[in-house]
């Protein structure tokens, strides 16, 4: 039980702290101040929530890592984020396409595990859930107004989607470490998630005049640890410091 | 030994660093205050998740008590129950309004998507007619607006359950 729960912390964590990451990229890069600081302020959260998900996950693994080991000290293959997150940043039509598909899974998700039989993931995802009920509202609003604008911004974020489509399966992946926590009260029933997912996913892209593509090809691996190249130019940037200074603390 | 009442009092000289009108009693992100023997316990919980204020807090309610004679103090973080703008005090709404602060307003539930947008009277004018600009603003538990009437542009403190 032990190890299934340190895998499922890793997953829950690893896409909080790639996503955060990759959301920090766009600070002074942004295509408007406010939208600087609104992509800025999405990753502020998630790094949090990275934090205090990566911390317990120390703690129940025992062998005194802590949240910045695990962060800072892990190969590639140690990751178990989704493909979906370590995917570019591209224009901002893909980063809110990614952010929109990701936060429809996690508002749901964190709703469930507030009922978690464990008490500290329960915590967490309560805390969560508050933020997480802004970034859906502030992704989806951006898809809608995108979508639904000009031809060209329609374009993009429809073609923003077709890119991204096939990773979002992967968000559904389950295996034998979902099954024991589920035996437990640990984690809910993934299917009536998929259903609260695909509601609001095919609302908001009805509404925004979006299109579904038609390929239904699905690449999942970041869950067992195998990753696009992308995650490594990731962990090249998050990790140099302490690679190359170990130790060093500011 | 001090009691913790006078503690409660000690706290309302330690201010929050972003929002320096309030306290961290205003704040409510103090839940607790204990003699554990000799130490003083203070349990704190974060606004948001990854509010870079909290390490900054931890550290000026450890120094304020330790200033005022107490020697061995411990703050305990805590994440459940979740902090909501309801702990907010009235003490501390005024404060924010005094200070262009807009405090937080009774929102309908986030989760609603396309709802009505909540009405922010201008903290300097009081006028109701004013317009979001941005929903994340300076800091995590702020939002950007502006009055129409008078131009103003000021933070909300935006409502969070």
């Amino acid at each position: 039980m032990e190890n299934a729960l340190f895998e499922y912390l890793l997953r829950l964590g690893d896409d909080s702290l790639i996503l955060g990451h990759r959301l920090s990229e766009w600070c002074g890069h942004g295509p408007v101040l406010e939208e600087d600081i609104a992509l800025t302020n999405l990753s502020l959260d998630l790094i949090g929530q990275a934090t205090s998900i990566l911390e317990y996950a120390g703690k129940v693994e025992g062998k005194g890592r802590t949240e910045d080991d695990l962060a800072f000290l892990r190969f590639d293959k140690d990751y178990r984020n989704l493909l979906l997150v370590e995917r570019p940043n591209g224009d901002f039509g893909v980063t809110i396409m990614r952010q929109f598909l990701f936060d429809a899974y996690r508002k749901p998700l964190f709703e469930r595990l507030v009922n978690s039989s464990d008490e500290m993931i329960a915590a967490i995802a309560a805390k969560s859930l508050k933020e997480t009920k802004y970034h859906l509202k502030h992704s989806s609003e951006w898809v809608i107004r995108l979508g639904d604008g000009t031809e060209e911004s329609h374009n993009r974020i429809q073609e923003a989607l077709n890119s991204l489509w096939k990773y979002a399966a992967e968000i559904f992946y389950e295996d034998q470490v979902d099954e024991e926590l589920k035996k437990h009260g640990v984690l809910p029933d993934m299917d009536s998630l998929r259903k609260d997912w695909e509601s609001t996913v095919h609302s908001v892209l009805e509404e925004a005049t979006l299109k579904i593509p038609d390929n239904n090809w699905e690449q999942e691996g970041g869950r067992k640890g195998l990753h696009t190249e992308h995650l490594g130019y990731i962990l090249a940037e998050l990790q140099f410091m302490q690679r190359a200074y170990p130790n060093m603390e500011w | 030994m001090v009691s913790t009442e006078e503690i409660w009092g000690y706290l309302e000289e330690v201010f929050d660093p972003e929002v320096p009108v309030l306290t961290v009693v205003d704040l409510g992100v103090v839940r607790k205050v204990e003699w554990e023997g000799d130490t003083c316990k203070v349990t704190i919980t974060p606004t948001y998740s990854g509010c870079p204020a909290m390490k900054r807090i931890e550290d000026d309610i450890v120094e304020k008590l330790n200033e005022k004679g107490i020697r061995n103090v411990a703050v305990d973080l805590v994440l459940a129950p979740a902090w909501t703008t309801d702990w907010l005090t009235e003490n501390g709404k005024r404060k924010l309004k005094e200070y262009g602060i807009a405090p937080p307003e009774n929102e309908p539930d986030k989760s609603v998507l396309f709802a009505d947008p909540v009405v922010v009277p201008c903290p300097k004018c009081n006028s109701k007619d004013t317009r979001l600009v941005s929903q994340f603003g300076s800091t995590a538990c702020k939002a950007h607006y502006q009055c129409n009437e008078c131009l103003e542009p000021f933070d909300y403190f935006k409502c969070l359950r």
